[in-house]
């Protein structure tokens, strides 16, 4: 079964039309990345599947309930994170969690066990009894994810969590979305950090203009994107020649950086081996310092579906 | 990791009663934690008593002639309608998020502002004591019998808890904290435009005829009248001839129109 599915959600405010028919499926269990520019529709998305706005057309459903039409039902099985960290910062850490704790019906003991277990759990328990003003940013993030832990969701929704945050404090984010997912967790995320989706998610979901414009999986997404070549020259003055061998077997002319001395084209995947292109590049005069092909990355990946619009393709994981 | 259900079964009066106490509960940690807003609480009544009771009165001549003893009732209403406090945390939670998280969850629609204004009236009730400390220390008594004071008290505590939804319900529309700290410059005038510090008999016709009928005139006339404190003309108004009724009735049309308003609002997608 799959924990969300959306048809065709549509959602304008005002003359801005935020949402323009997206679809989407997530499988039970599964970490789905919705990703995109700013303004491309993913918050929205995340607000109607939590039950904060309502579609003006379209129909969604998380863990098998309406959420327009049972949205109590929706609320009583997810758990969410928003764009900015919802804790009060007038409360420790541990009250906090104490306080949502009640809120979810869990009693007095219960609500502070919960709470000492998930500060213990996320080490966050040295930092438990001081008020969360004083806490940094990454911690802040840390505790409102965890807040949306309570009560252990079975679709969790994280709206850019790691936004804003250093690496440490991302990797930690990052550690506590897996063991999440491995312990069945459905989660949804909308992140602008391509290694991130790469690295968490099983599917990601291109979101522009308010529409799915590729899905699949992180490799697929890849794959279907040909190869890519690097060639960088020792001197800069070969650059244009460089190009002019590479542009033989790219879909595209090379886009050049100068600066670094370097080229990058995309082809597709098999138009030329590497030891094919050195001797091309050889043959031409070319002093190549460095030549590769590669997978292209996921930023490549997003550019090339969300810089161009023309490209509508649906990619098979 | 540990999965945690939630025990107890979801009856709907059930869970509105726990969640409502959950919100006040959260509410009066934070202040709690707030050394700043308990001073404002202890300092704002000393402050007001001395800057009005001292420097106006000693130009104003009162009704009774002690400008003190028309003014400390007058005090007590202008603290029962400040809005201030409920629209600035409201707005603040909607501008950080807590209001999205708390809509997210399974929790009974009117609980959470509710939890939050009786928390608030709670804080309330402690700035009506120290005022009314205040108020002793500089000449003001209760002139009726126990029985009356408290109605004054309970008036007081009834009008405030309308002015509450009132401010739940602005402090939503405006959604941000800033924005709602910044209507203070508005809100200011209205109190002003009462018989809170003078009687309104020596204002322009027109400008009379709106200050008799603000709903804090008939607070702060009420309250007078029940504590046996001098009440000043009541220029024919209704509202000032027929205090405690008028009190009442402003405070159940404040009710009637901003519950609803304000719950709406807050489970509003």
């Amino acid at each position: 079964m799959a924990a969300i599915e959306a048809a065709g959600l549509t959602k304008a405010f005002g003359s801005v039309q935020a949402l323009d028919g997206l679809d989407l499926e997530v499988p039970d269990g599964s970490v789905c990345g919705l990703l995109g520019p700013n303004g491309a529709g993913k918050t929205t998305a995340v607000r109607i599947l939590a039950t904060l706005a309502r579609p003006d057309v379209g129909t969604a459903s998380v863990g098998g309930h309406d959420v327009v039409r049972y949205p109590q039902r929706v609320r009583s099985v997810i758990g969410l994170a928003g764009q900015h960290a919802a804790v009060d910062e007038d409360l420790t850490g541990r009250e906090n969690l104490f306080i949502l704790g009640l809120m979810h019906h869990l009693g007095r003991r219960g609500a502070r066990a919960r709470a000492a277990g998930l500060l213990d759990q996320f080490g966050l328990a040295d930092a438990a009894d001081r008020l969360v003003k004083t806490w940094s940013g990454g911690m802040r993030r840390r505790l409102d994810v965890i807040g949306s832990l309570i009560v252990t969701p079975l679709v969790l929704f994280l709206d850019e969590p790691t936004t804003g945050l250093d690496p440490r404090s991302r990797a930690d984010i990052w550690a506590t979305i897996g063991t999440l997912a491995a312990e069945g967790t459905t989660v949804l995320l909308t992140t602008q950090y391509l290694e991130e989706a790469d690295r968490l998610c099983d599917q990601i979901v291109i979101v522009d203009s308010g529409r799915v414009t590729t899905h699949g999986s992180p490799g697929a997404l890849k794959d279907a994107l040909g190869s890519r070549v690097d060639v960088t020259v020792a001197d800069g003055a070969d650059l244009t020649a460089a190009s002019a061998v590479v542009v033989r077997f790219a879909q595209r002319p090379p886009s050049l950086e100068p600066s670094e001395n370097r080229l990058t084209a995309a082809i597709a995947a098999g138009a030329v081996t590497l030891p094919e292109l050195v001797r091309e590049l050889d043959a031409a005069g070319v002093a190549a310092q460095d030549v590769s092909i590669r997978r292209p990355t996921l930023d490549e990946v997003f550019l090339d579906h969300t810089g161009e619009r023309a490209i509508e393709r649906e990619v098979v994981a | 990791m540990t999965t945690v259900s939630a025990t107890s079964a979801r009856t709907p009066a059930r869970s509105a009663v726990v969640d409502g106490l959950a919100a006040a509960e959260r509410l009066l940690t934070k202040l709690r934690h707030d050394p700043a807003a308990i001073s404002m609480t202890v300092g704002a009544p000393v402050v007001m008593v001395l800057i009005f009771g001292y420097i106006f009165g000693s130009a104003i001549t009162a009704p009774g002639g002690n400008y003190r003893a028309y003014l400390i009732p007058g005090l007590y209403a202008t603290i029962a309608a400040n809005i201030l406090p409920s629209m600035v945390a409201v707005a603040r939670d909607n501008s950080r998020g807590v209001v999205d998280r708390f809509r997210s969850m399974p929790i009974t629609r009117a609980a959470v502002p509710t939890g939050q204004a009786l928390a608030t009236a709670l804080y309330g009730l402690i700035s009506f004591v120290l005022m009314g400390l205040c108020g002793l220390a500089v000449g003001w008594r209760i002139h009726n019998g126990p029985a009356d004071a408290a109605a004054a008290l309970g008036l007081l505590v009834l009008f405030q808890f309308a002015m509450i939804w009132v401010g739940i319900y602005l402090g939503l529309v405006i959604g941000k904290e800033e924005t709602a700290a910044q209507s203070s410059i508005l809100i200011f005038p209205i109190t002003m435009l009462s018989n809170v510090f003078v009687p309104t008999a020596g204002m322009p016709a027109w400008l009379r005829a709106i200050a008799d009928w603000n709903p804090i005139s008939a607070v702060a006339a009420a309250v007078r009248h029940l504590f046996g404190n001098p009440v000043g003309p009541t220029n024919g108004a209704w509202p000032l001839e027929h205090p405690v009724i008028a009190c009442l009735a402003w405070t159940a049309l404040l009710l009637i129109i901003f519950v609803p308003l304000g719950t709406a609002r807050y489970a509003r997608r």
